[in-house]
């Protein structure tokens, strides 16, 4: 009975397998369907240990199965006494040598590419982004560049971008799993990691150091576009006017508003360095409100009146004046038309 | 109840913290403990020394420490781990009331350690406003050197208790092992103490 | 009337036997029903975090009940049911093993069961008092140092409180293998559970102390306003990382090593056949326990210590595989040519085999760093320890119940009850975590309360929440199981199995000093060999004599309660002052026990000769 057993999981996990290769995941959030090179690097370890470790599955597998199947009590053996084998040092010397080559394959390459990916030698030339982890939001400062953003991450495809990481509360971690590994977000300490997409398109980042209440809500996208969009969107960013007035007057009185509740107190509009709240120069670029929720007024509104109900746990509720639905409304007639570039998720691909 | 004299032999055997399968397993308990410990106080050292520069503004160890006082605790405690070893000698002579002389001297020269320490503590409190709270740098230190203080403290009662209790009747084979484990207490809280003044007190005075 | 006053007498009586009790059979059913109490609410909270991610954007429980569900289940089940499960077979097995009449430290024996019991319901008592912790298992500065409330308050005590109980059962091991064996029964004469339990008892001592003094400063942050993990004043979170995983890596092998030993013993006597390779296995024990002290940091690969300690680290943590996969082979090969009998008892160490070792597989891939930048923290992690716990430790509690049952309680667990529950919990294992390794790489992180709608991880969240089912359906006829042996269940002879070793030789349950005579050992396999050369009983090392046995006690509980109550007074004296009462009540409880057990002789009590030779066999 048993031996069959072994055969039917070897042949479920083989199958189970297949099952899952086959649809691995959407295709701009999983580890499995690279288009970055981090992930790249990783994929190739991921395959080489898998590929080696099935095959140290597969010995202990068959010599299970041919123990099950040989080796069990049959009918009419009640007297017999097995040999009492001491061991066999020929052999326990074979399945000693031959995990420490199985093991050495791995350790080679997963030395070299560690290296690769902690290389800070192209830092200086390349383009180098502040990131910083907040509960539940982040922020972006493109160094040297004026441009302050949140949640949305645009970069340039084919080049190498240096992210240089801290938080300002607990520790986070930055993973954008189709474009390379996680690195964590200390408060403490800088870390850097560079990104490099290969492929135009919108990518999910998430949250993957337990942060609290929202940790699952603290997603983020990386917009990966090509050089000349990108330099578009640079000067679209740069020549945003912070104090420009709205057209409709719905949203200037919106405006108006977002200025008398002192909004600006934590949310900066435009390069100003102030983050206590998310930037939001390009709220209206956005395709996804608070990382999570689909970009509409009415889910704007709900977290106007309501944030605790969408994001538990944010530093938003209660360090606010309360706002009638009404003025809410106005504020986010004001804010969805803060769209200062054609460069958004929607132009760059796939959502 | 022949088994109760048997604890009280006629002349005590060489090593009268060892005679019993008690005081065996006893004597190698207490050095699995001080195992512990070991690591106990090396995970206070690491994060220590992680932190003795996390001054936050704060008075640095430069600033603080006055390694006149700490060469007397030092020698305080060095000569009270060295009377410890004449009371071990002692009742391995079967000598009792010399044996509680010297462990009487080891609590004296204890207790004026611990009361400069004290005096040590408080001078920073006062004279320089550091407290545990002061910075990282701060709370490691009075951390670890707390720890170690408070284990002075607590082999101090220890030591009074059972100098006390045994005090009338004398040694015998169920109550030596329990001075002689406490003596390896105090070696051990001496062998710490050596660590605290280097890495704390040299170091923090050169580094 | 007299019989339900005699019955309520009766119960008092049992109620105070156990309280004082310091005999290491007695405590071993303390841990047993405290270790499988906990693992029942473990379950639970299990049950209840796979219910909420069987769909996405499910709202079974609020965000920050999630959470504290999380951080609960994985605690509980590290600290309160598995070590406490593994000590139970511990005191019940070892001193056996090595025909020893009980540990050598009895009273702190006791003391180490009390602490582990009143921690663990100190730690739960945080549901009923404003929640429970909520910042994971592994409680990460600064999240854990900012958590609002008392949660946290009560992870840090209750974990002290049960710690210290656990260090002290440690030594007692320690000193009881050390001291305690019969004549001829030297180091590679003692079965392999004895062995692991020494290995694992030297982990405990050397690897708790580091989370003594991580939860120290944990709780001097949290309620006396020191600055260790404070950024603003210098502090640095990542020690708490170091600190915990110098404790928590080891931790990994406190818990497996003890069930590589059961396996070793139930896979060898099921088998007929003497443990293949056995000095490889001690040593690959021995160099497990060592390297498992040198490889913490892979828990922090993504932490940024930089590309040199990463590749060190990994390094260190591939080389485990090697003494892992001896054993795995070493196994194979005692059942090679061997009469294998399959059993409830054996089927879970012919289930742990393939589990465990797609367990070590991914545990060598977690290892590779720059895989781990992908995998780590992700459900491929959640999946990964899942197969090395449960597919390791929990199937080696299981399959140590079923073998040692007999001797433990006198009574043979139902043999088709037990197959259903290894089937139903087998299946039900690879259903929910198999299918974990592909959402971690599919982008699902771990400790996600919610996963959002299109993202591809709808069908297998619904797959690993169908699987959990199972394996609580398992657990339930487990439990009837238990419940219909206590009745009606089969009275266990002396040596039910053909056993090989010095448990089998005495009475099932054994009487209260073991050994009526010391066993003289004259190899491996003690009993077997006795078997094989026709006498079928060990011959005894000494001549029948009064029997020298430790008295009870109340002191162990009553230091236990001092410590509970002060636990307390800690949490609330940042809010109340009366709190103070009961901090320093609560210590002075403690310490006053501890004087009194200091000053007071206790030489123990004598069992006659002639009372001995009244219980004739």
């Amino acid at each position: 009975m048993k031996g069959w057993m072994g055969k039917l999981r070897a042949f479920a996990l083989l199958g189970l397998t297949a099952i899952v290769l086959s649809a691995c995941g959407k295709e701009n959030l999983t580890a499995l369907d690279p288009k970055g090179y981090g992930a790249d690097q990783s994929l190739y370890l991921i395959i080489l240990t898998t590929v080696i470790m099935l095959f140290v599955l597969a010995i202990v597998m068959i010599v299970y199965t041919i123990v099950l199947i040989r080796y069990r009590k049959k009918k009419g053996q009640e007297d017999f006494i097995p040999k009492q084998v001491e061991g066999n040092k020929t052999l326990e010397t074979v399945w000693t040598i031959i995990p420490i080559i199985l093991l050495l394959i791995i350790a080679v390459p997963t030395i070299t590419a560690t290296f690769d990916l902690a290389d800070e030698s192209a830092a200086s030339d390349s383009l180098n982004v502040e990131v910083t982890g907040n509960q539940y939001w982040w922020h972006f400062n493109y160094e040297g560049q004026e441009i302050q953003t949140s949640q949305d991450l645009y970069v340039p495809v084919g080049e190498r971008v240096y992210l240089n990481m801290m938080s300002s509360d607990v520790i986070h971690s930055f993973w954008v799993p189709t474009i390379a590994g996680k690195m964590d977000v200390n408060p403490e300490n800088e870390n850097t990691m560079y990104i490099e997409a290969q492929e135009e398109g919108v990518y999910w980042g998430k949250c993957a150091e337990f942060c609290g209440p929202s940790h699952s809500l603290m997603d983020f996208k990386v917009i990966a576009v090509s050089q000349e969009e990108f330099d578009q969107w640079v000067e679209d960013m740069q020549n945003v006017d912070p104090e420009a007035e709205p057209e409709s007057t719905v949203a200037q009185e919106g405006q108006s508003l977002f200025q008398e509740n002192n909004c600006m107190s934590c949310h900066a509009i435009g390069s100003s360095p102030a983050q206590i709240g998310p930037n939001l120069t390009n709220f209206g670029d956005r395709s996804t409100l608070a990382g999570v929720e689909d970009m509409t007024k009415e889910n704007l509104v709900q977290w106007i009146m309501d944030p605790e109900s969408m994001k538990p746990g944010n530093k938003m509720t209660g360090n606010y004046p309360e706002v009638s639905e009404d003025d809410a409304g106005k504020i986010a007639e004001y804010l969805m038309q803060l769209e200062p570039s054609e460069i958004t998720p929607e132009s760059a691909g796939t959502e | 109840m022949s088994h109760d004299h048997s604890l009280n032999p006629e002349t005590m055997p060489n090593e009268p913290e060892k005679a019993t399968l008690e005081g065996k397993n006893k004597f190698l308990g207490f050095w699995f403990f001080l195992g512990g410990e070991t690591v106990l106080f090396a995970s206070l050292f690491g994060t220590y020394i992680a932190l003795r520069n996390s001054t936050a503004d704060g008075p640095t160890a430069n600033e603080l420490f006055g390694l006149e006082l700490v060469f007397i605790m030092t020698m305080l405690l060095l000569t009270s781990s060295l009377t410890s070893v004449y009371a071990m000698y002692h009742m391995k002579s079967n000598d009792f009331k010399k044996m509680q002389l010297w462990l009487g001297i080891t609590a004296i020269l204890g207790f004026a350690f611990l009361a400069l320490e004290i005096y040590e503590f408080t001078h920073y409190i006062v004279d320089y406003d550091f407290t545990f709270r002061s910075s990282a740098f701060g709370s490691a230190f009075y951390t670890l050197v707390g720890f170690h203080g408070g284990h002075v403290t607590f082999g101090l009662a220890w030591l009074i208790a059972i100098m006390v209790r045994n005090a009338k009747r004398g040694l015998n084979l169920y109550n030596a092992p329990k001075f002689y484990t406490f003596s390896l207490y105090w070696h051990f809280i001496d062998v710490i103490w050596v660590f605290i003044f280097t890495v704390v007190y040299l170091m923090g005075k050169v580094g | 009337m007299s019989t339900v006053a005699s019955q309520k007498r009766g119960f008092g009586e049992v109620l105070w036997d156990y309280l004082t009790t310091v005999d290491h059979k007695k405590i071993a059913h303390l841990y047993l029903i405290g270790g499988g109490f906990f693992f029942l609410l473990g379950g639970l909270e299990a049950m209840a975090i796979r219910i909420q991610l069987i769909k996405p954007e499910n709202d079974f429980v609020s965000a920050g009940f999630y959470n504290e569900l999380l951080t609960m289940h994985g605690t509980t089940m590290i600290f309160l049911a598995a070590m406490p499960l593994i000590f139970a077979l511990m005191n019940a097995v070892v001193p056996l093993q090595i025909g020893a009449r009980d540990v050598a430290f009895p009273f702190l024996n006791a003391l180490g069961v009390w602490l582990f019991i009143l921690g663990g319901i100190l730690l739960n008592l945080s549901w009923f008092l404003g929640g429970a912790p909520d910042a994971g298992w592994t409680a990460y500065t600064p999240l854990s140092v900012t958590s609002p409330g008392h949660g946290v308050d009560f992870y840090v005590l209750g974990l002290q409180i049960t710690g210290a109980g656990t260090l002290m059962s440690g030594i007692n091991f320690l000193v009881t293998i050390i001291n305690m064996r019969a004549p001829g029964m030297t180091y590679m004469r003692m079965p392999l559970f004895s062995w692991t339990t020494f290995v694992t008892s030297t982990l405990i001592l050397f690897a708790f102390p580091a989370l003594t003094i991580g939860l120290f400063l944990l709780m001097f942050d949290r309620m006396f306003g020191s600055a260790f993990f404070d950024v603003g004043l210098g502090g640095n979170s990542i020690i708490w990382q170091h600190l915990f995983w110098i404790f928590g890596h080891p931790e990994v092998y406190i818990l497996i090593l003890p069930a590589f030993g059961i396996f070793s013993d139930v896979i060898a006597t099921y088998s007929k056949k003497r443990l293949f390779g056995y000095t490889a296995m001690v040593f690959a024990t021995i160099l497990i326990a060592f390297l498992g002290f040198m490889v913490w940091a892979h828990h922090m690969f993504t932490v940024g210590l930089g590309p040199v300690a990463n590749s060190i680290f990994a390094i260190a943590t591939m080389a485990i595989a090697v003494p892992t996969g001896i054993k795995i082979f070493n196994w194979l090969a005692t059942m090679w040519g061997g009469r294998i009998e399959i059993n409830s008892a054996m089927l879970w160490a012919l289930g742990f085999i393939p589990s465990f070792t797609i367990g070590g597989m991914t545990g060598v891939m977690v290892a590779s760093v720059v895989a781990d930048y992908q995998y780590h923290d992700t459900y491929f992690v959640v999946a990964h320890f899942h197969y090395v716990i449960v597919g390791g430790v929990v199937f080696g509690i299981l399959a140590g119940l079923h073998y040692w049952w007999p001797k433990m309680f006198g009574r043979v667990l139902h043999e088709g009850m037990g197959k259903l529950t290894f089937w139903t919990f087998f299946i039900g294992f690879h259903l929910t975590f198999f299918i974990q390794h592909f959402l971690g790489l599919m982008g699902m992180p771990r400790r996600y309360w919610v996963f959002l709608e299109g993202q591809g991880l709808d069908t297998g969240n619904l797959i690993s929440t169908i699987g959990a089912f199972f394996m609580a359906f398992g657990v339930i006829v487990m439990l009837v199981n238990v419940v219909y042996t206590a009745v009606k269940g089969e009275k266990a002879v002396a040596d039910p199995w053909d056993g090989r070793t010095l448990e089998w030789t005495i009475a099932s349950p054994p009487p209260h000093y073991n050994f009526k005579q010391t066993p003289l050992v004259r190899g491996l396999d003690p009993l077997w060999i006795e078997k094989t050369e026709g006498k079928g009983h060990v011959t005894p090392a000494e001549p029948l004599d009064d029997i020298h046995m430790p008295n009870s006690s109340i002191l162990p509980f009553l230091m236990s309660v001092g410590l509970f109550i002060a636990g307390f007074g800690f949490i609330y004296q940042v809010d109340y002052n009366w709190a103070y009462i009961l901090l320093f009540g609560g210590m002075a409880m403690t310490l006053v026990c501890m004087l009194i057990r200091s000053l007071k002789d206790d030489h123990g009590y004598h069992i006659p000769k002639v009372e001995l030779e009244r219980e004739a066999d």
